[in-house]
């Protein structure tokens, strides 16, 4: 196996004076579904079109399996691109749309129309080749474009936000379809998102951008869990995001009360950003806890509660399975392990990065 | 009832007088009397000299030359510059449009004047190449009015895709944008032809002596008396002309229909 199959190198891309990558390093794996998840902005559609082609870094390289492909046109790439919008041709029937690309190349009809019907199946839409664009769904239409892409068996698909004109029901069910295409396929899927949910479902590997630069990358598990920074933090899932001292190892203070961690190494009475996931706040009864505190807002979600709950001057977002009502006193509790402590920005201007909202 | 009444009788009055003299000019052009005053009779003489007549006969032929060649050329200049337009960033859009727009609303006359001007500055001999040339002018402001609009209309991302499928720029326009377009096209190719059909001052000033086509023969016809094979003429033009519109109108319908199918 390549070690990776796609590399970008000191890539920077600026346009109207506005500088959308800056100096990005990025490599990508045979075989691994990456995902570049980031707000509107953060330059992770710029980066994929630097990758698919359609627009060239202002500095950097781009390589493929090794080769400088950075000057390359798109149609000399050996990869394929489903666009946001589909970006079907109207005036073909499916089975057209699905051989333009096959056509191109020359291939013989046989191999076209076997590849048709392959793609058709795969995609879960067989017996469509004679129907018209206007007359699928967005879904449909969708997996048509994804269908059009894969048939001429490329070795990376980028995927530019693909279900974000879905709706909810069918966006999952079309997460759990790619990665199904992608497992039967064996290929690199290279995706763009801004909604986190789609990204920790389907990735292997998760690149979090923010102002045009990498701001972590990890496993799904690597980044909610043990977010780098603040920003990372935010805008993975909800999180509480507190002032604290790390007073030594092992040692935070919020508000302060002492918790106990497991994090080490970040010297003593170090200020520090302390994160904790709502669902990792446990309400006990008034005096067990570390914490006091009222519940200020309770809103039922499904699943579990949504709460807020007023503590040491601070509004806690909590989710529990257990309901209390707005008004009862409670104690926070914090198990160790649930606590991740992250660095402070150090400057000004780090800060600009990695926290911007 | 009355209000009813007076609805139609005004509809009916209007359109009277739209297509009564034409339905005039048809009418008498069946006459077999030379003179306009009486009907004495139904008779195709009229036609029989029009199309033995080696004058109405080459004018006829400029005509349609001119018209078929300059619409053709400034179709392919108009559309070209469609695509360029829709490319430029906000300002410079704006104001090429502005600028493509300004000619259409220019008098006739003075497109006419100045282009003959212009060929004698610059000592062209006017003749057919100065018609076709004038023509050509002024039917690209209308191909690009007709065009536009469906260049604006087509999507980046199916360009895009083509070439992300292998295709080379050029093979991704004619598969991709060009059958998007073809409608804007079309409409703006026939809009150029009828134009330049039914163009008279601009020939006029740009033709030199020697050639003439149907509508600057038939000025200098009418100066020496009119003669009721002119009326035979005019009513051809005019069922072509309408024939034409016919059929630019008709695609759209089609293709209307088409996706009330779907």
């Amino acid at each position: 196996m390549n070690p990776s199959l796609i590399r970008l190198e000191g890539v920077s891309k600026t346009f109207d004076n506005t500088k959308v990558l800056d100096e990005l390093d990025l490599s990508i794996k045979e075989n691994e579904f990456m995902t570049l998840l980031g707000p509107s902005g953060c330059g992770k559609t710029t980066t994929l079109r630097i990758i698919g082609g359609f627009e060239k870094p202002d500095t950097g390289k781009v390589y493929f399996d090794g080769k400088d492909i950075t000057g390359a046109a798109p149609n000399k790439r050996p990869l394929n691109t489903v666009f946001q919008k589909y970006a079907l041709f109207s005036h073909m029937n499916i089975a057209e749309n699905i051989a333009f690309g096959l056509k191109i190349k020359g291939k013989s009809k046989s191999y076209i129309d076997d590849k048709i019907k392959y793609a058709l199946k795969l995609v879960n839409l067989d017996g469509f080749e004679k129907r018209s664009v206007a007359s699928l769904s967005g879904g449909q239409q969708q997996r048509i474009a994804i269908a059009r892409a894969i048939v001429n068996e490329p070795k990376v698909l980028l995927l530019d936000e693909p279900l974000g004109a879905l709706d909810l029901k069918l966006r999952q069910d079309m997460q759990y379809e790619l990665i199904r295409l992608k497992n039967e396929l064996g290929i690199t899927f290279v995706y763009v998102t801004h909604d986190q949910e789609e990204a920790l479902t389907m990735s292997d590997t998760i690149v979090v951008m923010n102002q045009g630069y990498i701001q972590q990358m990890g496993t799904p598990e690597d980044i909610y869990n043990e977010p780098e920074n603040a920003f990372v933090a935010d805008f993975i899932g909800d999180s509480n995001i507190i002032d604290g001292l790390m007073l030594k190892d092992e040692l935070v203070e919020m508000f302060g009360v002492r918790f106990p961690c497991v994090d080490k190494g970040f010297g003593t009475n170090q200020p520090v950003d302390v994160v904790i996931r709502p669902e990792d706040v446990e309400l006990l009864e008034p005096g067990k806890g570390s914490l006091e505190g009222v519940v200020s807002h309770l809103i039922f979600k499904g699943v579990h509660y949504e709460m807020e709950v007023m503590a040491g001057g601070f509004e806690w977002l909590v989710h529990s399975t257990s309901c209390f009502p707005v008004g009862t006193n409670v104690s926070i509790h914090v198990d160790p392990f649930n606590i991740q402590i992250m660095k402070k920005p150090e400057s000004e201007d780090e800060e600009a990065v990695g926290v911007n909202e | 009832m009355i209000g009813r009444f007076f609805k139609r009788f005004y509809l009916a009055t209007i359109f009277v007088f739209l297509y009564a003299p034409i339905a005039a000019l048809m009418v008498l052009s069946f006459n077999s009397s030379k003179y306009m005053s009486k009907w004495t009779g139904f008779s195709l003489t009229w036609y029989e000299q029009l199309f033995s007549s080696e004058l109405i006969m080459s004018a006829l032929r400029n005509t349609l030359v001119i018209a078929l060649l300059s619409a053709l050329i400034a179709t392919v200049i108009g559309t070209a510059a469609c695509l360029g337009i829709n490319h430029m960033k906000k300002v410079p859009r704006t104001l090429m449009m502005g600028m493509n727009n300004i000619p259409l609303m220019n008098a006739d006359i003075v497109t006419g004047i100045s282009l003959m001007l212009c060929f004698i500055a610059f000592g062209v001999s006017l003749g057919f190449g100065t018609v076709l040339i004038a023509h050509i002018t002024f039917n690209i402001p209308y191909v690009v009015l007709s065009v536009m609009p469906k260049v604006k209309q087509t999507e980046k991302s199916t360009y895009e895709a083509a070439l992300d499928l292998g295709a080379s720029p050029l093979k991704a326009f004619f598969k991709v944008v060009f059958p998007d377009i073809l409608p804007g096209v079309l409409s703006g190719f026939l809009l150029a032809f009828t134009m330049s059909l039914d163009d008279f001052i601009i020939t006029h000033f740009t033709k030199g002596a020697g050639i003439n086509t149907l509508s600057t023969l038939i000025y200098s016809e009418v100066r020496k008396g009119i003669k009721p094979s002119l009326y035979a003429l005019s009513t051809i033009l005019f069922l072509a002309v309408l024939i034409l519109l016919v059929i630019g109108n008709l695609p759209k319908k089609k293709n209307h229909e088409a996706i009330k199918e779907r």
